[in-house]
């Protein structure tokens, strides 16, 4: 099921909120950072779609469909970005979703290309701040659908 | 968006597509210009789906319970529609009503979370809309949660078929529920988390509520349950399915749509009209009237009256 007739990406004007699915993926308890990013992503007017822990790829794929996200932000604090993230964008791509896909947690710099080159939008680092997530995850939305 | 495109997405929605029918959902959410081609192509095939509300105090388990009974029905395809507010402030909106679901329900279950977005009456035309694609759709039940907190939020679970109203023990005694205006809409009460002391007196509290009278021959019946731990779920559903088969051979199934319907052509009316009263306060009569409303020349009653005039012309202001 990797094309969908009639579902292009939405080209909204500014006034339509977007649509966050935040997520952990796998055995991860660390979520107190994915909290303060919903917390500011909704202080940035986007409507945030919670998963929480214990999230699969499945899951998340899943809630993105039911709830025509545009962009998926994941929280990685187990050193398993390197396995699980590559698997999250590959996920979205099989499903056909062309929802971008923004890590934020503890990925050491050398990863970062390795990720950017398997398709993640964007890495955020424990130094980020609020306005470099919020337009983080905006540049990752408008880089993926130019329309918006 | 084209009529053949249109039907092609409801096909889809209609097989089990996810994203097609969270796309539709998206077009009625916005209210935008596809809203009205897809809602008058879902009231084709909508009013199959058992529309189930759910409602009561932030925190008192409903997105537990929902996930829960979306389980228990043995339906092949529940939905489920999560309404929380968002802020006032920003517009934005944190909806977390998954991650108290998720791993009870099976993935046949559609679960849409969606914001209030700011306008009351916006919500009132956006969900009606919302529950007509899923049912067109084929997902049966449909349950809508919303916090029981705000005359819209209450009205909008009220407006289904079946009301459940959830409270906990210590939420307050009876005064406190008249006042929420949640009594009248209960066809049935859950006192959720029973395993708390009190739970008997919360129960004793709502059954001399009850005792004090209750609209038409339907007494709401209380039910106990632990959510958490999905105890007393079971019979919730049960009572669900009573008060259903009492909906039918009473007629009052059919009244109610007609009356939900009705108060939603009312509400377009309303939202329609306020759009367009915003208009014409801005355009040259409201700016002429405004100003005179400004030097005291003019009282708001009055140039109300005026404005709607040229709004409605069949309804000339009083000399």
């Amino acid at each position: 099921m990797s094309e969908t007739p009639g579902i292009s990406p939405l080209s909204a004007d500014d006034q339509e909120p977007l649509r966050v699915v935040l997520a952990k993926l796998g055995f991860d308890g660390h979520d107190r950072g994915l909290k303060v990013v919903a917390r500011t992503l909704r202080d940035a007017g986007m409507e945030v779609i919670y998963l929480g822990l214990r999230q699969t790829t499945d899951s998340i794929v899943a809630a993105c469909e039911q709830e025509d996200a545009d962009v998926i932000g994941l929280s990685m604090h187990n050193a398993g970005h390197l396995t699980l993230a590559p698997r999250m964008v590959q996920a979205v791509e099989e499903a056909g979703l062309g929802v971008p896909v923004v890590i934020g947690g503890i990925v050491p710099a050398e990863d970062v290309t390795v990720l950017i080159e398997a398709g993640v939008a964007a890495v955020l680092g424990p130094g980020a701040s609020t306005e470099e997530v919020v337009a983080a995850v905006r540049a990752a939305v408008a880089h993926q659908s130019p329309a918006r | 968006m084209s009529a053949p495109l249109l039907d092609e997405l409801f096909e889809s929605a209609r097989t089990g597509n996810r994203r097609a029918l969270g796309r539709l959902l998206t077009m009625v959410e916005r209210q935008d210009d596809n809203a009205v081609m897809v809602s008058e192509r879902a009231h084709r095939d909508a009013g199959q789906a058992r529309v189930i509300g759910v409602t009561g105090a932030p925190g008192s388990g409903k997105s537990t319970i929902t996930g829960r009974l979306a389980a228990v029905s043995g339906a092949a395809r529940p939905a489920i529609l999560a309404i929380d507010p968002s802020s006032p402030l920003t517009g934005g909106a944190i909806l977390g009503d998954r991650i108290r679901m998720d791993n009870n329900v099976s993935s046949s279950t559609f679960i849409r979370s969606m914001a209030t977005r700011g306008h009351a009456g916006g919500l009132a035309v956006a969900v009606p809309d919302a529950v007509r694609v899923l049912d067109a759709a084929g997902c049966d039940p449909v349950i809508v949660e919303t916090v029981g907190v705000g005359q819209v939020e209450v009205t909008v679970a009220a407006a289904a078929d079946t009301t459940v109203v959830v409270v906990t023990p210590g939420w307050g005694d009876a005064v406190q529920a008249n006042k929420a205006g949640l009594l009248e809409v209960a066809d049935i009460f859950v006192v959720n988390k029973a395993d708390r002391p009190d739970a008997r007196g919360a129960r004793r509290d709502l059954e001399l509520m009850l005792d004090l009278g209750h609209r038409g021959d339907w007494r709401a019946p209380i039910v106990l349950t632990t959510a958490t731990e999905g105890e007393g779920i079971d019979d919730l559903w049960s009572e669900i399915e009573r008060h259903t088969s009492y909906l039918h051979h009473s007629g009052e199934l059919i009244r109610r749509r007609c009356r939900r319907r009705r108060s939603e052509v009312a509400d377009r009316i309303e939202l329609g009209l306020r759009d367009r009263a915003l208009r014409i306060i801005d355009d040259q009569s409201g700016e002429s009237a405004m100003v005179r409303v400004e030097r005291h020349e003019l009282s708001p009653a009055a140039a109300a009256e005026q404005l709607l005039a040229t709004l409605i012309p069949d309804n000339p202001p009083e000399e």
